[in-house]
């Protein structure tokens, strides 16, 4: 159970990216699991050059969220890429990505190879938690807090600054928010950007506890897409809702009946699809 | 008539290539058939009804399971049985997939029809005892025409007598696609692309055409998918995974989806610089993506429109 919130908090950042990205921009984007990966395996490298550096263990949080951040970067020239067909069919963008995704994988492979990377135990510093004949990871409660944070975060950053106005703005009307002096590209760069960090973050936080592995970039997208669907696209508390639902569902999926846990998971999304097409939380479009 | 004729000597020379090319180069064209099949289908999807499926895939990998069930678990080897199979398999399960998906466009379709396909993919993946799982099954030399050749190796059968099997398969799936675009039934989804609400407004169902349209796409992805695993002699899950039906598209986009023959070209295109590519460096997928994203920015309309730039799908 606790296992699912866990889950759910990194799905729900990868979510987030996607739904903020196509909120703004309609730009599906496939290649939010592959900043996942790359973050994870960034996240990696970052926490172990650190250490050799001399930094203290319970500092493993910040220079994953650090190398996470930093990672966000790449989400700058990926959207300058983006740039050459913001005016073309919402089909083509989401190829784009999908090109995306092929060259993001045999990166990984290039810098890290094929073979998993792990951190040890070293997500035990922070120690553990008994509650009820459990033992509970603090690392995990952490993560789960980080995401929770970054919830409240982006909530704010959207509902009360100016920058997050005009981002909800222009995801309102593109065209009325031009027309008010709204530098569009300036935005589209920010979004995409933030987008990207909330996947690279993602992943980072996510490898302590389990691994770097490079199907996890393509594995992921494929439960990102079933939250935003869940949860409606565009829409960020349904990200925060449909990623809680799959990763309860799943990690309920798997302590009962193993076999259909992603089943489970496409016969929600179907029947969300096909009895509320908007999402939960979804403004009806079409 | 330059186009005809053109046709005639690709038609020669795709025949020729046994006597000319060697087993390798032979075997290499065995998918090549069977992703053509499939992608017209597709291409009917997409080039001409607008609709981008991200989930064809799943009737390839149908189309597949079939063949590995009938000819492993059945003991049913004639490829034409098998065939009418594939094509009532996928059709039964385009009727209601295509029911739900064709309800939506754009982005939602493409979203749909990749969920369809993913819950395939993990029913094939988890049910192991009914799929083999991971390893999937199985699919054992079929009988051509009632005909076994028992006389012939296993390359000697695969680039003989299903060689042109396949050839002939993709002659006869071409030349009935080329009907179905030209019929007026084409020129429904053509105008279903070009305007959905014109379209409705002067009385054809949009939604209606679609489905039909979903259905073909879906026979055509099933034959497609049993000639593809015959040589290959397995059916395996990741037939289904999304990116497989990714590849299907990144094919369709390559040769062009705007023309009739942009597909095949691009099933061409795609088989032998994989082939290429892969023989010079691990890294085919970067240089796959970065080849996709070139495309995509630069030349939506593929190699065909580079070729023959009046060629766009009906005009």
């Amino acid at each position: 159970m606790l296992g699912g919130v866990f889950h759910a908090a990194t799905l729900f950042l990868v979510a987030a990216g996607l739904q903020l990205v196509f909120g703004v921009q309609r730009i599906v984007n496939l290649a939010c699991g592959s900043f996942y990966a790359l973050g994870a395996y960034f996240g990696f490298s970052v926490v172990t050059w650190a250490l050799k550096g001399g930094m203290p263990q319970p500092l493993l949080l910040v220079a994953l969220i650090l190398g996470g951040l930093l990672l966000a970067a790449i989400g700058l020239v990926v959207e300058r890429l983006l740039r050459f067909i913001y005016d073309r069919d919402e089909s083509f963008q989401m190829l784009l990505t999908f090109a995306l995704v092929l060259i993001f994988e045999d990166v990984i492979r290039f810098f890290w190879g094929t073979a998993p990377y792990q951190l040890g135990n070293l997500y035990l510093v922070y120690g553990r938690l008994q509650v009820g004949g459990l033992t509970i990871p603090v690392y995990n409660l952490l993560v789960i807090a980080a995401a929770a944070g970054i919830a409240v975060l982006m909530g704010w950053f959207l509902a009360r600054t100016r920058a997050g106005r005009i981002v909800r703005a222009t995801a309102e009307n593109r065209a009325m928010s031009e027309a008010l002096g709204v530098d569009m590209r300036r935005v589209y760069a920010r979004v995409f950007t933030i987008g990207t960090a909330l996947g690279t973050v993602g992943g980072a936080l996510v490898v302590p506890a389990t691994a770097a592995m490079h199907e996890m970039g393509i594995d992921l997208i494929v439960e990102a897409f079933a939250v935003v669907v869940i949860g409606g696209l565009g829409s960020m508390r349904g990200a925060f809702v449909g990623a809680l639902t799959v990763g309860v569902l799943k990690a309920v999926a798997i302590a009962t009946y193993p076999e259909i846990e992603m089943l489970a998971i496409y016969v929600i999304v179907i029947a969300v699809l096909v009895l509320r097409p908007a999402g939960l939380f979804g403004r009806a479009t079409a | 008539m330059i186009r005809r004729a053109a046709l005639v000597v690709v038609l020669l020379g795709i025949a020729g290539v046994p006597f000319m090319g060697g087993d390798y180069y032979t075997t290499l064209m065995l998918p090549f058939f069977g992703y053509s099949i499939a992608l017209l289908g597709l291409n009917l999807l997409f080039g001409y009804t607008g609709l981008l499926s991200f989930g064809h895939a799943l009737f390839v990998a149908l189309g597949a399971y079939t063949a590995a069930y009938m000819t492993s678990v059945f003991g049913i080897l004639h490829v034409e049985v098998i065939l009418l199979v594939s094509v009532a398999v996928a059709l039964v399960v385009a009727v209601p997939v295509g029911l739900l998906c064709v309800r939506y466009v754009k982005i939602y379709f493409g979203m749909l029809t990749l969920a369809f396909g993913m819950l395939f993919y993990s029913f094939l993946y988890k049910f192991y005892h009914l799929t083999g799982g991971d390893e999937g099954i199985r699919v054992l030399r079929p009988m051509l025409l009632g005909q076994s050749f028992p006389a012939l190796g296993k390359v000697e059968f695969l680039t003989g007598p299903y060689y042109y099997y396949s050839l002939a398969l993709l002659v006869a799936a071409a030349v009935v696609m080329w009907r179905v675009v030209g019929s007026p039934f084409g020129l429904c989804l053509r105008s279903i692309r070009e305007n959905p609400e014109k379209a409705e407004s002067v009385g054809v169902s949009a939604r209606r055409y679609r489905f039909y349209a979903f259905l073909i796409a879906s026979i055509f992805g099933g034959v497609g998918g049993t000639l593809l695993a015959i040589p290959t002699g397995l059916a395996d899950p990741l037939l289904a995974y999304w990116t497989h039906s990714g590849n299907l598209v990144f094919m369709m986009l390559l040769g062009g989806f705007a023309n009739f023959f942009g597909p095949i070209l691009g099933s061409f295109g795609f088989i032998f610089l994989q082939d290429q590519v892969i023989s010079l460096t691990q890294y085919w997928r970067l240089v796959f993506g970065t080849i996709l994203a070139v495309i995509v920015i630069f030349f939506p309309h593929g190699l065909m429109g580079v070729f023959d730039p009046r060629a766009r799908a009906g005009g």
